[in-house]
């Protein structure tokens, strides 16, 4: 039973695959290569950005009782945080969107439920890597109010501005 | 000997096969769960955090929801499933570009929990004495 088992399975890379295992039949040339080597290369880079981020906003200092308005607002006042932020937001959506993407191909069957389950997937990453981008680069921590006063809720350092 | 039988004919389960059942299979489950718990939290947190640029009061008021035992109890659970995560993703590079990886790939499963319960022990002691008690 064995001896039969084995003999109609391909080595890999004979490129000889059952047909019933092609679901696509074009070519997407190292597209599967290229997105299996981006997990491995963000996800190094994943694990330093996520524990630094998770170190200075919840580990030192009051941690998660010293999150406020001004808290993001003294980080973001320095553009070494802006860029660790963005790369935090564009290195961790990519990364998310891609194993998801595969979870989808392995869970659904039918090809109109998967490709519409993607193109919601890649329509939520759109949004989310737009909108976080436009956040961290537009940011105003120092808001007036319409009589040209700080407003109240203004992070200290505003003042010395 | 009886690995290498079962290796070639499995049971009629499946289990005892080379990953079924095993290690391979269990590590690989947790990491598909925890990768799409975080990747949803992901989403809520940037959404979260653009409130920033709605006003302050808008973003303290959310940020408030994050700050009670219930939330401090439940942000150890997506820090845990990101430690797992994490350790466990650097053990499948091992896998893929080291020569020794996929002989070592369970040693290296259990480097990777016992890891994760120390990272994850020291950052609950810390988040929690500050979430619970620091008032």
């Amino acid at each position: 039973m064995s001896a039969t088992v084995e003999s109609t399975i391909a080595a890999p890379r004979t490129g000889r695959i059952d047909p019933k295992y092609t679901r696509d039949k074009t070519k997407s040339g190292n597209f599967e290569m290229l997105a299996w080597l981006f997990m491995r290369l963000s996800g190094v880079a994943l694990v330093v950005l996520i524990f630094v981020h998770l170190f200075s906003n919840l580990m030192v200092g009051d941690g998660i009782n010293g999150l406020d308005f001004g808290f993001v607002a003294g980080k973001w006042a320095d553009p070494f945080w802006q860029f660790w932020d963005l790369a935090l937001l564009w290195l961790s959506m990519l990364h998310g969107t891609n194993g998801v993407r595969t979870i989808i191909n392995d869970y659904a069957e039918r090809d109109g439920v998967r490709f519409w389950l993607k193109m919601v997937l890649y329509a939520a990453t759109t949004v989310i890597i737009v909108l976080g981008t436009l956040v961290i680069f537009t940011f105003e921590p120092c808001l007036v109010g319409a009589d040209g006063m700080l407003l109240e809720s203004t992070p200290a350092f505003c003042e010395t501005l | 000997m009886s690995t290498a039988t079962s290796a070639q004919a499995p049971a009629k389960s499946g289990r005892g096969t080379l990953y079924r059942g095993n290690e391979g299979q269990w590590s690989w489950v947790i990491h598909r769960i925890t990768g799409v718990a975080i990747f949803f939290f992901l989403l809520v947190h940037v959404l979260d955090t653009s409130l920033v640029r709605v006003s302050p009061e808008a973003y303290n008021a959310v940020l408030g929801t994050y700050k009670n035992p219930l939330m401090a109890v439940g942000e150890v659970g997506l820090v845990a499933a990101i430690v797992y995560h994490a350790f466990n993703g650097l053990r499948i590079i091992l896998v893929d570009f080291w020569k020794g990886g996929t002989k070592h790939h369970k040693k290296m499963l259990w480097a990777v929990v016992a890891l994760s319960v120390v990272t994850v022990g020291a950052f609950a002691i810390r988040h929690l004495m500050l979430a619970l008690g620091g008032h």
